[in-house]
């Protein structure tokens, strides 16, 4: 244990002194916590609504479903403001012409054309026209996520219709009652969903949170990594060849990575609010989550990097795998937000564990971040299961 | 000095001087004498043995070194000693075969006995980013010195490696020769019973390596064992007490300097450079016993001789007798860079 000590206190005066440290840890998580919150000003916080210009110039049956059911309930809910255009030349123009409403930015324009539900109905070709705002991708996603679920939905209905009609051809007509079925469905979006995770943190705390998160991944490598570092560099021999036993080299590394992702995300946290105006909730359940997601990280980081044999090889599998889980756990955009198989796939990355028990923390007490920290520290414990022997066993000169 | 010839397989003829055999296989048959530690070696190795994969890289290496002995493993590159050493440290897990440090068996997982044992790897092993004393103070604490011994004792060896007017000074930004002494310092920092260098002196300046060679000699004679290994004939002369000569994986000889020239049966050769009669000198030499050849060349008389350390003085006595002046003597052995190519039918820098 002394020994691993030794060796943490040498690796993180190391460390101290490499510039690429402080990028990874501070520089940039900052930077770009800041970026994001200011200058995108992204639409996760408390009061998400997305405004979509609608264009129902079918005004068919199979129209109303969409418009009055889907959207309108959206609506209803408060995610979403409608503005109501004549023809899709209108609606086209408020999403593009900026400023000429400038009270209102349309995030997306739902063109439904003439003829739409005729053609449904009739088995021909027919389209829902999405224009999305490219100043605003997520509220501009989030309307063709809900006219693509319509149309999978009206497919399906389609193919019943067309099963029905082969059958008994009087039925057709019952297919305005069919897509009225459908759009009565539960919402294809779940947005409801979204508000319960992550709306509770403000728009600044998510963004600064998620790339606190992102980065520690990497900040952790520079432990984890140090091992194949030390081979590379020959000074493992040494180490080998000191009377200690090889545990306590791993240990010292684990002890080198908590430290430097402990003191980053301190760093982070504190500076945030500063300077942000981040509001990360609860000190003691926030450390207690920061600890876990450390935890998590170092034990997911060794697991990759006892796979790589160089430290080339490690740099290169630690990073593909912190961006990767990065993304996917939802630290760049809410992933949350996107619905479907995307939305629970984000927690087989411990970054939206971590999230989530931020959420939960702001919307609840530290007793609500038990599931969170529990499933942090269930990887942390899965992962260094299997990384702890392969290591050991890498540990030769 | 005699030799004897152990054969112990076809392939493999090992020499061993009598001094070796009395000194440490007499062991048994020394009168009741319990006195061990005397001759107990430092280090032990018996038939350490490693393949990686197919690559027999070290075949059955054996070799014991005594407290103030300064031993040798002499080969060329990839003859297997940086496995043998890395065996012998307990850094590499071991195919077969033992080592005893103090007499007490070391293995990988062994932990207090490699306090005794300092290693300089033959790939610098240093933190580029530390200053020197950082270096030194790290591995101080590794090894478990105390804080205020370590203090003084860093000092010490950053005045032995000669790094001490750039102690605080980032090892990268050292010269290859000052990284090459730096290395060398940690190894002996703790004080070990035994040192084990493996190519200290690779790639470094030839002040510097001459640097490098005096401390290791200097510590040879304060009754340090040292493990030194080497593909350069002249430092392994130099340095060295005995000397085991290394290809393929197993020693093909051992013994000192003196007793390895002696396998190759060639003689030393004396050049005399002298002024008188010096045909009338040559006479008298040739009928010196061990004198094998004797040539008159210009300005000098030059002997083929068998030992000639033992007839240098009857040489001298010889020409004085016959009125030669001589004016300088040169004595030429037989090297061990000889010895190998007798051995292996290879020169050591192949
Ligand atoms: N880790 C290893 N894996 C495979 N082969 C190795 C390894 N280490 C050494 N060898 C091989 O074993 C032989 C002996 O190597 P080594 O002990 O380094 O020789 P030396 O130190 O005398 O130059 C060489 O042929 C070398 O290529
Ligand atoms: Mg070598």
């Amino acid at each position: 244990m002394r020994s691993a000590l030794v060796i943490a206190a040498k690796d993180l005066r190391q460390r101290a002194r490499d510039r690429s440290v402080y990028v990874f840890a501070i520089v940039a998580p900052l930077g770009l916590a800041a970026i994001f919150g200011f200058v995108f000003n992204p639409i996760s916080d408390a009061d998400f609504t997305a405004t979509f210009a609608v264009a129902n110039v079918d005004r068919g049956p199979l129209a109303a479903p969409l418009v009055d059911g889907v959207l309108g309930g959206l609506a209803e809910d408060g995610n979403v403001r409608l503005v109501e255009a004549t023809s899709a030349e209108e609606a086209t123009r408020l999403v593009e012409g900026d400023g000429e409403r400038a009270d209102q930015d349309v995030d997306a324009a739902i063109i439904i054309p003439a003829e739409f539900s005729a053609r449904v109905q009739t088995g021909r070709p027919a389209e829902l026209r999405v224009v999305q705002n490219v100043n605003s991708t997520l509220a501009s996603t989030l309307a063709l996520a809900i006219v693509q679920e319509y149309a999978r939905q009206l497919d399906y209905v389609q193919g019943a219709v067309t099963t029905l009609g082969s059958l008994d051809p009087t039925r057709l007509a019952d297919a305005a009652a069919i897509a009225q079925r459908a759009g009565a469905t539960p919402s294809p979006v779940s947005v409801r969903d979204v508000s319960a995770t992550v709306k509770q943190l403000d728009n600044t705390t998510f963004y600064t949170a998620g790339l606190a998160s992102f980065f520690l991944f990497f900040t952790v490598t520079f432990g984890v990594n140090s091992l194949l570092e030390e081979r590379h560099a020959g000074t493992l021999s040494r180490l080998l060849a000191a009377p200690l036993p090889k545990w306590s080299i791993v240990l010292g590394k684990a002890i080198t990575s908590f430290g430097l992702g402990l003191v980053s995300m301190l760093i982070l946290i504190v500076a945030t609010s500063f300077i942000l105006g981040a509001d990360w909730g609860n000190p003691v359940g926030v450390a207690l989550l920061v600890v876990a997601a450390t935890a998590s990280a170092i034990g997911v980081m060794a697991m990759v990097s006892a796979l790589a044999r160089t430290s080339e090889q490690g740099a290169v599998f630690t990073s593909i795998a912190a961006v990767v889980l990065g993304i996917l756990g939802g630290t760049f955009f809410p992933i949350s937000q996107a619905g479907g198989v995307l939305a629970s796939l984000r927690f087989v990355a411990p970054h939206a564990w971590f999230l989530q028990g931020l959420g939960d923390l702001a919307g609840g007490s530290i007793g609500d971040t038990v599931p969170a920290i529990a499933a942090l520290l269930g990887f942390a414990a899965v992962t260094s299961g299997i990384a702890v022997p392969l290591l050991q066993r890498r540990l030769n000169p | 000095m005699k030799f004897r010839i152990n054969r112990f397989d076809r392939r493999r003829i090992v020499w061993r001087s009598p001094f070796h055999v009395a000194g440490y296989h007499g062991a048994a048959s020394r009168s009741g004498n319990s006195d061990t530690d005397q001759d107990q070696p430092v280090l032990e190795c018996r038939d350490l043995r490693k393949s990686f994969g197919e690559l027999t890289a070290v075949d059955g290496v054996s070799f014991r070194i005594a407290a103030g002995e300064t031993y040798g493993l002499l080969g060329p590159n990839g003859a297997g000693k940086t496995t043998s050493i890395s065996m012998a440290v307990g850094l590499m897990q071991r195919d077969g075969g033992q080592v005893l440090v103090d007499g007490e068996p070391l293995d990988p997982g062994t932990t207090g006995l490699k306090a005794k044992i300092g290693l300089v790897p033959q790939d610098i092993a240093i933190y580029p980013d530390l200053t020197a004393r950082e270096n030194l103070r790290f591995f101080g604490r590794l090894y478990d010195m105390p804080r205020a011994k370590l203090r003084g004792r860093a000092d010490e060896v950053l005045e032995i490696i000669g790094l001490g007017d750039r102690a605080d000074d980032r090892a990268d930004t050292f010269s290859g020769g000052m990284k090459r002494r730096l290395n060398i310092g940690i190894g002996l920092l703790h004080a070990p019973r035994l040192l084990v260098l493996d190519e200290p002196t690779v790639g470094v300046d030839p002040q510097s390596r001459n640097a490098i060679l005096e401390s290791i000699e200097q510590l040879g004679s304060e009754g340090l064992a040292v493990l030194y290994t080497t593909h350069y004939m002249e430092e392994a002369e130099r340095l060295c007490d005995r000397i085991g000569i290394i290809d393929r994986g197993q020693i093909k000889a051992e013994g000192t300097r003196r007793e390895l020239a002696q396998i190759v049966r060639e003689n030393d050769r004396v050049r005399l450079s002298a002024t008188g009669s010096l045909h009338a000198g040559a006479e008298a030499i040739g009928r010196i016993d061990g004198v094998q050849q004797v040539d008159v060349v210009d300005g000098g008389i030059d002997v083929l001789v068998e030992q000639a350390g033992k007839s240098l003085m009857a040489l001298l006595s010889a020409l004085d007798e016959a009125s030669v002046s001589i004016t300088g003597v040169e004595i030429d052995e037989p090297n061990l860079e000889a010895v190998f190519l007798h051995l292996t039918g290879r020169s050591l820098r192949d």
